[in-house]
Order: C-alpha cells, then structure tokens, then sequence
C-alpha cells in the first residue's frame, strides 16, 4: 500500500465537503477519482497532497502521516501533482522549467554560486524529461508562448521531473481539445512507465479517458465514496452510472 | 558576442575615465557605482523574485551608518573591513524583517518593508545622541588598501583611489550576482517570481527563498550604503527615508527591472539626469514623476527595454 486515506472528514464551517471517505492506492495501480461538480474531488485531491489538513481520519504515504504537512514536505517524500488549471512559469523555457523540477529533486536549489548550465546532471535529467514529452525541440520557448496542449503537457512533465512514486494529477487533459487528449495520456503513461512512477492518480471528467486508462474507478458523490471498483464493475452498476458516469458513447 | 563588446567598451570608459574626464563628472560617479551595488541587489529581490520593497532605504542607512560608526567613534578605517561589517549589519537586521515581510507578497510586503524604514528612519532622527539626530554623523575618509592616502586632496582621493575602489567593488559585486542569477538558486527564485504556487509543488519553499533573496538585497544594500557614505563624509537620516527607498525604485524601473544591466543603467541615467535637470530647474521632482509616468506606460522594459526593442518584442507582465 503506497497511499491510504481513512475515513476523511473535511468541513468547511457546516459544509461537510468530504463525509468519511476511505481509499487505498496500491502499487502500479492508475486509479481515476470522478464525481460531479461539488463531489468534493478537489477537496480530496487537497488532503491527499497534503495542502488541506483533515478535519478527520488520517492519510498516509509510505506509512507515515500526511495530513497538512504542506506540498514542499510531500514532494521530498515523493508524492508529485499537477492542475486542473494549467501552471507554468510564463517567462521561462521549457528546459528551464524541467531544469527547476530536477534541481529541487537533487536538493541543490540553496546553490547560490554553482553553475546551472555546468551542472550536467541537471542538464541532462531536464532534457531526458522534454524528451520523454515531446518537448526537446521547444526546450528553449518560453513556456507562455506554447500552445495549450504543450502547456499541459509541460505543467505535467515538470511533475514527472521530480521523479516522484506517485502522482496526482488533476484533470491532466482539462483544456486540451479531443483529439490532443489521448496523445496527451500515451505520452504520459509512458513516461509513468520510463521512469518506474509507482501509482497514477487522476481526477478526470473524460469518461472515455477514465475508462479507457485506469485500474480501478473511484466515484465520489456529494462528498461520499459511492463507489471503489474497476471500470467494468463501474461501468456494470447503474446507480454509479446514472449518478456520475453517464452514458458514454462506444 | 555584442554584450561581452558592449561590457568591454563599458569596462574602458570607466577605467579611463578619471584620466579623461573633470572632475565633476567623476565624482558623479561615484554615487552611480555605490547605487550600482545596492541596486544589484534590489533586482534581485525584485526582478528575479518578484518582490517590490519601499523601504530598501532601511538597508543603505544602516550600511552608511555602520561606516560612520566604524570610522569616527570605533577608530576602524579600513574600507576593506567597513564594507563586510556594513554588509552584516544589514543582515543582521535583515534576517528579523525579511522573516517577517516574505511572509506577505505584493502591496503588503511593500507597505510593510516601507513601514520598517520609517522605524529606523525615526529611530536614526530621534535618538539624537546615538545618531546625532538630523545632523547625522560624519564619515572619515576611509583607508583602501590600508593607505590613507595622504598626498591626495579630498577631490583627489575621491576621483582617483576612492573611485576606483568603487569600481572594483561594482565589479565584484555583479559578478557575484551575475553568478548567482544563474545558478541553481537564481533559478529557483525565477520559479516563485512567475508562480508561487506551481514552484511550492515541484518542493521550493517559497517563503524560504524569498527571505534568502531578502537577505542577499540587504547585505548589497549595506555595502552600497557605506559605499555612498564617503564621497559626501556625512550621513543623516534622510538616507533611510521613505523618498530614498522610492528612488531606487524609480531607477531600477528606468532601467528595466527584466534586464541583469537594467538597474545599473537606471542608476547612472538617474545621477546624471538628475544632476542635468537640477542645474536648469529647481522642480527636478517634477521632470522625474513625468519621466517615471511615462516609463510605466509607455516603457514598461525601461531603458534597457527600449534598447532591445529593436532586436525582439518586449513584453513585462509581471509585478
């Protein structure tokens, strides 16, 4: 077990965004997390990553406790995510971008007087990482001159250059148009297997996505967990079906 | 291959220029080197991490008055000792502050950086017998190079080993950032200029490296101070006034807070225009808001900005 949530309470004043919510990510699992909107999907992902403390129950990661130590704790630990809105660092390169992942991940960035461009670890991770997204040869653009898609891709790609065990990513295919989507989830889930991520977890809308990417289908309804079950088992209960997933086109 | 030129160019000018040029000109530059080292760091801080602070005055006061400290009442007159005591003296109060203030980000970090001046400011007006109130305290002639240099006029020292002296702590003092820009650490700060949130999850500690960032300013700062201390031989309170701090903001903007050159060419262009404009019109202050009215609208790169605008766009969206 890398990642275990249990019984998560999370309240905002009277709201209860999240109503005892227990989950577990294993190894080599790509778990999708759906719901509709006010689920408490973000709320989750939140907890999960550490940004949010719990008002109840605990997570943790590789066995130790994990509620709100803070996104700069949980990446050392090894926990990476991405946005549901795009982040990207607008006046920097590609390479620089990937170059900043690398280098907190090496723990040099209290490295006043070193070189950057004379380091050749750095160097070399960052562009290993550009290539693993197709972004070698836009290594020099700056990030706010990308198209959409590559700017997804990069907000993602500088996750991975963390070299994390397992990522969260939320919505990793919002804003990309339809035919972008999957070529966006090949590349990443070949990068997953590249540099040996240990778990995927996504929140998605795309059900094709979903469905067409993940081990097990996580559905939450109105801050409950309604269901923890593989696609087919999902996609076979017409309670989860008519509650979040929909019809889905075949 | 044209900046390693330009610097070349620059590099000549300046070392011939004593030989070359009066006097007068010289000495002026001598404010220009001590504001070229305080404002270093103040881009640091501001271009590099986005943080505009207004009361930067706070660091050049007590740079100047540690080296005023130091040479008349504690009997040390080298400037080679006076410089890394003013510089940790500004550390030393830049941890506590910078501590405090990275803890905010846009109008409050100002405010409050602004508000930190304007303590030491009125300390440094009321404590009279501590800091001869608004007389201020003066400032012997440092030794460089353990010589007082005693054949030499006060023009003299000042236009000749005073002012290259300065120079060579210029020089030290952008190559040191120039480093430090560029590395590891430089990038980092880039990162939490452009997106503080986005640099959190790939693990920089955003309050961490803005206070490093604050530190190093300071420390620029304080050696600049007791830099600009000696051509006028007296320091006083005004040095950490609010109008200080907002005219090295000014310069760094007339230069171009996007470029690593920028705050020096808004500090030279700042002593000389304002020593133009002041032999011609007592109301300089009003020439200097129009020119910084029309910087932010019209040239947001600054001067430096205006310069590359010929070679590629330039766009400053941020801060």
């Amino acid at each position: 077990m890398i990642l275990e949530a249990r019984d998560i309470r999370k309240l905002y004043g009277a709201y209860v965004a999240l109503d005892g919510v227990s989950l577990s990510i294993r190894e080599g699992e790509f778990v999708s997390i759906i719901g509709p909107n006010g689920a408490g999907k973000s709320t989750l992902i939140n907890v999960l990553t550490g940004v949010l403390q719990p008002s109840g129950g605990s997570v943790r990661f590789k066995g130790k406790d994990i509620g709100g130590i803070g996104t700069v704790a949980l990446t050392r630990l090894g926990m990476a995510r991405s946005f549901q809105l795009v982040q990207i660092f607008p006046e920097l390169t590609v390479l620089e971008t990937l170059q900043a992942a690398v280098v907190s991940r090496l723990g040099r960035g209290a490295r006043l007087f070193a070189s950057l461009a004379g380091d050749s670890q750095v160097q070399a991770d960052a562009l290993e990482v550009a290539s693993l997204f197709g972004l070698a040869d836009k290594a020099h653009a700056l990030a706010r001159e990308l198209p959409q898609g590559d700017k997804k891709l990069l907000d993602v790609a500088s996750a991975f250059a963390l070299r994390p065990e397992i990522i969260l990513l939320d919505e990793p295919t919002s804003g990309v148009s339809t035919a972008d989507k999957h070529a966006i989830m090949e590349i990443l889930v070949g990068a997953a297997k590249r540099i040996g991520l240990r778990a995927i977890i996504q929140v998605e809308h795309d059900m094709d996505i979903v469905f067409g990417y993940s081990d097990r289908i996580i559905a939450l309804h109105q801050g409950k967990l309604l269901a923890d079950a593989t696609p087919a088992e999902i996609e076979a209960d017409a309670r989860v079906v008519d509650m979040v997933v929909g019809r889905r086109r075949h | 291959m044209r900046t390693p030129v330009v610097l070349s160019l620059v590099g000549i000018a300046f070392l011939g220029l004593p030989v070359l040029a009066p006097a007068y000109y010289v000495t002026l530059m001598l404010p220009f080197m001590a504001y070229g080292v305080v404002l270093l760091g103040l881009n640091l801080l501001f271009g590099y991490t986005g943080l505009v602070s207004f009361g930067h005055a706070l660091f050049i006061g007590i740079g100047a008055y540690t080296g005023a400290v130091l040479t008349t009442h504690l009997g040390v007159r080298h400037m080679e000792l006076i410089l890394p005591a003013a510089a940790l003296a500004a550390a030393v109060v830049a941890a506590p502050v910078g501590a405090l203030c990275v803890r905010y980000v846009k109008i409050y970090f100002g405010m409050l950086t602004l508000a930190f001046g304007m303590v030491f400011y009125t300390f440094l007006l009321k404590f009279y017998k501590l800091t001869g109130g608004d007389e201020g305290m003066r400032m012997l002639r440092p030794y460089l190079l353990g010589s007082e240099w005693p054949g030499f006029s006060k023009t003299a020292y000042l236009i000749g080993p005073y002012y290259y002296f300065s120079l060579a702590v210029l020089v030290l003092a952008t190559l040191l950032m120039w480093r430090i820009v560029r590395s590891p650490f430089g990038l980092c700060l880039k990162t939490i200029r452009d997106n503080p949130l986005k640099a959190e999850s790939l693990g920089v500690s955003v309050p961490r490296y803005r206070w490093y960032a604050f530190m190093i300013s300071a420390v620029y700062a304080g050696a600049g101070g007791a830099l600009l201390a000696t051509p006028t031989g007296n320091v006083d309170p005004t040095l950490a006034y609010w109008t200080h701090s907002g005219n090295i903001v000014f310069m760094v903007l007339l230069g171009g807070f996007s470029s690593f050159f920028g705050p020096l060419l808004g500090a030279f262009a700042f002593i000389f225009l304002q020593d133009t404009v002041m032999s011609v019109f007592p109301y300089w202050r009003l020439i200097f808001g129009a020119v910084l009215a029309f910087i932010v609208i019209f040239a947001p790169g600054g001067l430096m900005g205006l310069f590359a605008r010929g070679r590629r766009p330039v766009e400053v969206s941020r801060a």
